[in-house]
């Protein structure tokens, strides 16, 4: 009996033992402060959902997630946060990035590190070339822009189109990619008008008063996700350009579901297409939305990057399962290519040329609900979108590592 | 009460020609430095970026600190020098990182005199307001010629041949640059030291303190102005090329507002027009940020904005001015003329 007592609980030790050999450090480079600070907190959400939602994926190993703030767009402090968190902390793998400088300045590193790094939101379409570690769970700028040109000629029926975009790299690639594809179909693009910087909100008054001007099908705006939006919506409805019969479009950073509520009714009627909306009807999001509900409170909502977030995290569960918790960079990488999921954007696989995510996009339209609250229906899918910037070797694009 | 029996053993004479003097405790800081990159290998990144700010500061300090020159945007040299060093190398014209630094500080230079010529004709708001206006001109041209500058993402991967064509900056443990950054700042300063104690650095803090009286002895005001500011230019210029070079990246934010008050902030905590000022300011804000925002990621700035609450009210003149103030205090008299 004593003997069985013992070698009992040896073997509990011994397994307890083992347990604790299975942590696995993770390192989560995101903004916590300044205006990223919010982009930051949806990343950081997203990956603490995927790992509560998901824990029986995850045994027999647990992760420690080490979060850095990488303050803001300088590079540096990514940089120096990735140093840090590869050669002080010796985490397995990396995530977050939220800003494609950050990325970018952060790449050499990276490649030095030798680690798995998944990009959960930098969207500027060539970043993945930069080092052959990084896998991309969130989006290029092409993937939204591209399939949106085709939709507005062929769906929405446009012949003529107007181009308003902030003035800085996702916004260019963005109407590089609108216009590639809805001149392609037929479509015009008859004005295209720079709005400013990224990182203040100007007044849109005199860019949409010459895009009502030039009297197009469509308005097709792009501004950076955050609070640009509420004052695109405003600007839309107080110059009556609906009315005046010009639909405005965009990728969905403009409906971002965090802004939109406070977006107010003038939003009714504008038609995005993105990979995610907080309204999208599968079990995996209904999942997510409702356990973020629970614990957030009602009035806050995952998107698209808590999603990218998510996602990463799964990849990285999936990295630790291939290669039994060692994740060693090579091994990992292989591990997922061609990787496929189930996520709450629908099924999503990972590119084995490009390292970059293979994803559902969504044309969707801004509604009012029956709870009075500004909800997206969704109007058509295009399944299956890969960058379409590499697919076509645009620019930067067409480089290789 | 004997008089001195000559102009040379008066006590100010004595005071005046022993002020350049190399003083002992002066090693410390360099000797701190070295000590670092022996005791914290791991951290070599985070040092070559507060060596990089010091030296920055440091030009800061020449401009603002000793001639007065109340600037906003001192980022645009930075700036104007890490671009200079960024696409000589990013688009293969030339990547040797000495003759690097040489390039930024002649284009920045060139920066500071061209704006200087125009700025340095006013004074006070309408001064800082115009520094602000060249830096925010120089970042939207970084921007609109995203061609060359890789616009908001920047110039990624530049490729900087290994130093002295032996010694290889390594991403992943900045060894090398640290000691290239260090072995550069030290030449910087001891020039930045030698120039403030010449009889032009004397007659930059006279026109600091009274430009009314520098006027009636004849001094050259505007033309030591536009010298001083030039030369501050050219250091921020190099300042910038180190960042660029040991990150291997540059960016707009070398050209922001962000950078700019950054340095002035470090500036006035340490303590200005004292060169070393520099040293200390960008130790206390650069480490207090870089170590409350490990452990406390989201809450770091409060620690920080504490600090500088404390030190506006309480110590005017920066952290080295409490000491200064201790000093009389304590009743340690230096000799006054």
């Amino acid at each position: 009996m004593i003997k069985r007592i013992l070698a009992a609980s040896a073997a509990v030790a011994m397994s307890a033992c083992f347990a604790q050999a299975q942590e696995v450090k993770i390192g989560l480079v995101a903004p916590f402060t300044g205006i990223g600070a919010e982009f930051g907190q949806q990343a950081d959400r997203g990956i603490e959902q995927y790992l509560k939602l998901n824990a029986d994926k995850i045994k027999p190993y647990t992760i420690k997630l080490i979060k850095r703030d990488d303050k803001n767009p300088s590079g540096a402090d990514s940089k120096v946060a990735v140093q840090e968190l590869l050669t002080q902390e010796n985490v397995e793998a990396l995530i977050g990035w939220i800003y494609s400088p950050n990325a970018f300045a952060s790449a050499p590193v990276v490649t030095a590190g030798k680690k798995l790094a998944i990009i959960t939101n930098a969207g500027t379409a060539h970043i993945t070339l930069t080092s052959p570690y990084w896998v991309r769970t969130s989006f290029s700028m092409w993937h939204s822009g591209f399939p949106l040109g085709e939709a507005a000629a062929k769906i929405l029926k446009a012949k003529t189109a107007v181009v308003g975009y902030s003035d800085f790299p996702p916004g260019k690639d963005e109407l590089a990619a609108f216009k590639r594809s809805f001149e392609a179909n037929g479509g015009k693009v008859i004005d295209e008008i720079p709005m400013g910087g990224p990182a203040q909100v100007p007044d849109f008054t005199p860019f949409f008063q010459r895009a009502k001007d030039a009297k197009p099908d469509v308005f097709f705006v792009f501004i950076p996700a955050g609070d640009h939006s509420a004052a695109v919506v405003k600007t839309y409805g107080a110059l009556g350009m609906k009315e005046a019969g010009i639909k405005l479009i965009g990728p969905g950073d403009i409906t971002q579901d965090t802004k939109l509520q406070a977006m107010g009714d003038a939003a009714i009627g504008l038609i995005t297409m993105h990979h995610y909306n907080a309204d999208l009807d599968n079990p995996e999001n209904k999942r997510l939305v409702a356990a973020w509900h629970k614990d957030y409170g009602a009035n806050s909502t995952p998107d698209f990057m808590a999603v990218g977030a998510y996602d990463g995290m799964a990849a990285i569960v999936h990295a630790i399962q291939a290669t039994k918790g060692k994740l060693d960079g090579d091994a990992a990488l292989a591990s997922l290519k061609g990787w496929k999921d189930v996520s709450p954007r629908g099924p999503i696989m990972i590119d084995p040329e490009t390292r970059d995510i293979v994803m559902n996009e969504y044309l969707s339209e801004v509604v009012k609900g029956a709870d009075g609250k500004l909800h997206q229906k969704l109007l058509a899918t295009i399944p299956n979108v890969k960058d379409p910037c590499k697919e076509l070797k645009v620019g930067p694009c067409a480089g290789s590592n | 009460m004997s008089a001195p029996t000559s102009a040379h053993e008066h006590p100010a004479a004595r005071a005046l020609a022993g002020r350049h003097r190399i003083r002992l405790w002066e090693i410390i800081p360099w000797l701190l430095a070295i000590a670092f990159y022996f005791a914290f290998p791991r951290y070599l990144g985070f040092g070559t970026e507060l060596l990089v700010t010091i030296l920055f500061a440091i030009s800061l300090d020449l401009a603002l600190g000793y001639a007065g020159i109340v600037t906003l945007g001192h980022a645009a040299f930075f700036g104007a020098g890490a671009y200079t060093a960024g696409m000589l190398a990013f688009h293969h014209i030339w990547s040797e990182p000495i003759t690097g630094l040489i390039a930024a500080a002649v284009v920045a230079g060139a920066v500071g005199l061209g704006s200087g010529l125009v700025l340095l004709r006013t004074t006070g708001l309408t001064l800082l307001m115009l520094t602000l206006c060249t830096m925010a001109l120089l970042e939207e041209a970084a921007n609109l010629g995203g061609h060359y500058t890789g616009g908001f993402d920047g110039l990624p991967g530049i490729d900087i041949p290994p130093l002295f064509g032996m010694f290889e900056f390594n991403p992943l443990y900045p060894r090398v640059q640290y000691l290239y950054v260090l072995g550069v700042l030290f030449v910087c300063f001891v020039f930045v030291r030698t120039l403030v104690y010449s009889p032009f650095g004397q007659s930059l803090t006279g026109i600091r303190e009274n430009t009314l009286r520098m006027h009636a002895v004849g001094a050259p005001v505007r033309v030591r102005l536009i010298v001083c500011y030039t030369i501050s230019a050219a250091i921020a210029g190099v300042a910038g090329a180190l960042w660029a070079q040991s990150n291997a990246y540059v960016n707009l934010s070398t050209l922001g507002l962000d950078r700019a008050a950054t340095v002035l902030i470090i500036l006035v905590l340490g303590g200005y027009g004292r060169l070393y000022g520099a040293f200390v300011g960008a130790v206390a804000y650069m480490a207090l940020s870089h170590f409350l925002s490990k452990y406390f990621p989201t809450a770091w700035q409060l620690g920080l904005g504490l600090l500088l609450v404390v030190i506006a009210l309480f110590a005017r003149n920066g952290i080295l001015g409490i000491f200064e103030t201790l000093q009389r205090r304590i009743g340690i008299k230096r000799p006054s003329p």
